[in-house]
């Protein structure tokens, strides 16, 4: 029992199936899932489906963090991503085309890899803290995507454009298999292989690391192009959903969510260990959470209010410090990994 | 090495501030005379952003119009945000434009800022949104639609179409941006005209942000909290354009099984009104340009203006919009 409560997944499990069960009082036929037009329908598919695109960003974002880094730049990456794609496909003499569109999709991967190694050159290139690195990408972003959109929303009418972000496939919402695929990937990588040591080595000490003969910097790259990898995939999603470009509100903020899907999963933000199954629930939470609001009917005046109540439990709950002062009082307090960061984030 | 290198450095800095300092002289000598020394008046407008095809369509007016009028447009795009609009604002009063011109991101706290504007002695003017300031001396006028008004008009013709029904009419509503003057005034006005029969109900409310993504996400929590769902009524085209996905997305047919009212009429949701995914669309028209350089131009000659301008507006059916469609603007 003590072995289930001590592990690290624990709380936001329990946080998630809360706000789960707070929707099957709540909600008729919220867990109610039915076959429609040949796909799975039903507010838990819902919640994955919208949840995907935030689940990428924020395993991007895991991998940042576990280097003791931060990346702001995700949401413009998403826009950019969208735009690129969008412009590209509107272009196109048959929109669905699917070589056409594959080209789009792939030109815009590349640009997302390139604007995230980017911000890895001037992180470990030229050693300016993350957080200001990334911030020049994510206010210079936005502009750049509405520059290729022309300040206009591009819409698109492009069927294979349309089902990496709204289509079904074999049943499942595709964006939940693209989603697995990655997470598979990333993990493979980062298990499996070294490179999540050596990336838990670089947060932890990246001057011990560089001596102990890890290239500290090409950590740094990979961990940066691969987290505007993912946010691209996640753009595509975005614009592809609603077959059009936002080069203004896509990805919109989705930085600040991803940080706290990636704390509420129980990554610490000062670097070091990650969990990336802690991270899938974190933006799951997020997700489950704006989809209750939805549904239960919180008055849009209050949302940000009851977000943030929200939020603000939760991440008092993942707080070990806090648990052991309300819980075990009686107790011996015997915290290893105080998390004192997950305590002050309280942005919804 | 490093002395000469910061030398340098500074004697760049100081060649551009002396660029920007004669360049900002030359807008304060013509502001001081009232903008009519070289015939160009210099406007500051301050954008909410570019959130809709409605709102880029009147970015786009408003920089054809000045270059029409022979004024000079200082544009800045706040991104939604009001921090940003004050930003931009204030440094509109800061290089002396002779009028500011601007869209309220949300109705409330401008009061400091228009009076710092005041103080400089330039002329505010809103346009298309309002803001709830008391004091109003604080804006010369306010161009715009009266989204009241539009409301109303969407709320009429619902209430012509079930006027020979019994039964309850189930309405699920996407609003604008929580506090912006659209989505308030767009919902009493409606809620004005429906309320006189008690078979209309609102059984659902949230905003989706003006953004068809939004408006998408927030229709398919609608239809799965809300089987019986007869009437979409969405605060702009583009949420209404995103709802009509999840409508398909859910097995149902948007126009027929779930009928949408939208306001504002840009170009794809006029399309969808021509192709019968919308019901009925309540103009709202960008295109205030040229009545907004008049404006300016007699605020400046300090002519009384009205305190309250509206713009032209109609209201579209389905067969309307088929007609319509090819000679759209926007």
């Amino acid at each position: 029992m003590s072995r289930i409560l001590k592990h690290r997944l624990f709380w936001p499990l329990v946080i998630l199936v809360a706000l789960l069960a707070l929707n099957l009082f709540f909600t008729d036929n919220f867990f109610k899932i039915e076959m429609k037009e040949g796909h799975l329908y039903g507010s838990v598919i819902d919640i994955v489906r919208f949840g995907a695109p935030l689940i990428l960003v924020s395993l991007g974002m895991t991998l940042v963090i576990a280097t003791s880094g931060i990346d702001l730049s995700v949401g413009s990456v998403v826009a950019i991503a969208g735009a690129l794609a969008c412009l590209r496909i509107s272009d196109l003499s048959d929109q669905n085309s699917v070589g056409g569109v594959l080209g789009a999709v792939g030109l815009a991967l590349v640009l997302s890899v390139v604007l995230g190694a980017w911000n890895g050159f001037l992180v470990a290139g030229i050693g300016i803290q993350p957080i200001i690195a990334t911030l020049i990408l994510m206010v210079a972003g936005r502009g750049l995507a509405q520059l290729i959109t022309d300040g206009q929303i591009t819409t698109v009418n492009s069927s294979p454009y349309k089902l990496i972000g709204g289509g079904y496939w074999l049943t499942l919402p595709f964006g939940i298999i693209v989603v697995a695929v990655v997470l598979a990937l990333t993990a493979f990588l980062t298990r499996r292989l070294a490179l999540g040591l050596l990336i838990e080595s670089v947060g932890g000490n990246a001057e011990a690391s560089r001596l102990a003969g890890i290239s500290a910097r090409g950590v740094l790259m990979t961990v940066y192009a691969f987290c505007g990898l993912c946010a691209g995939i996640a753009g595509l999603m975005i614009s592809s959903n609603v077959s059009s470009a936002d080069g203004n509100n896509a990805g919109l903020w989705i930085e600040l969510d991803a940080i706290l899907a990636v704390v509420i999963g129980g990554t610490p933000l000062s670097g070091g260990r990650f969990s990336l199954s802690g991270t899938v629930l974190g933006a799951l939470i997020i997700q489950t959470l704006t989809t209750t609001i939805y549904s239960i009917g919180v008055p849009p005046e209050t949302t940000l209010l009851f977000k943030a109540l929200v939020v603000t439990i939760v991440c008092l709950i993942q707080s070990p410090a806090f648990r052991t002062k309300v819980f075990h009082r009686r107790r011996r307090p015997v915290t290893a990994s105080p998390a004192p960061e997950e305590k002050v984030r309280v942005t919804a | 090495m490093l002395k000469r290198i910061s030398a340098l450095i500074l004697a760049g800095a100081t060649a551009l501030t002396m660029a920007g300092c004669s360049s900002s002289d030359g807008g304060g000598d013509s502001s001081v005379g009232g903008g009519a020394d070289d015939g160009k008046l210099v406007m500051g407008f301050a954008q909410v952003g570019a959130e809709s095809g409605w709102r880029t369509a009147n970015t786009k007016d408003i920089q054809e119009s000045a270059k029409a009028a022979g004024v000079e447009l200082k544009f800045s795009d706040a991104q939604q945000k009001q921090e940003n609009q004050i930003k931009a604002i204030r440094s509109y009063i800061q290089q002396k434009v002779d009028v500011i011109a601007f869209s309220p991101v949300v109705e409330s706290g401008w009061d400091t800022v228009l009076k710092e504007a005041q103080n400089a002695k330039i002329p505010v003017i809103l346009t298309d949104r309002a803001v709830d300031s008391k004091d109003t001396s604080l804006y010369k006028t306010f161009l715009g639609s009266d989204f009241v008004e539009e409301g109303k008009k969407a709320g009429q013709w619902l209430v012509d179409q079930y006027k020979d029904s019994k039964d309850d009419v189930n309405i699920v509503q996407l609003e604008g941006t929580t506090g912006s003057a659209p989505a308030n005034d767009r919902k009493s006005g409606f809620q004005e005209v429906i309320s006189a029969d008690p078979k209309f109900k609102v059984i659902a409310s949230q905003s989706g942000d003006f953004t068809r993504a939004k408006g998408k996400e927030v229709m398919e929590a609608f239809l799965k909290s809300n089987p019986d769902i007869d009437v979409l009524y969405a605060h702009n085209d583009d949420m209404g354009l995103g709802a009509i996905e999840a409508i398909e997305g859910a097995g149902k047919v948007p126009g027929k099984d779930i009928k949408i009212i939208t306001v504002d009429a840009v170009h794809d949701g006029m399309q969808a009104l021509a192709d019968g995914k919308i019901n009925f669309i309540v103009e709202c028209s960008p295109l205030l340009g040229t009545q907004l350089m008049d404006l300016a131009k007699k605020v400046v000659a300090g002519e009384q203006v009205p305190q309250r301008v509206v713009t032209e507006e109609t209201t579209f059916t389905q067969e309307q919009a088929a007609e319509a469609l090819p000679n759209r603007k926007y």
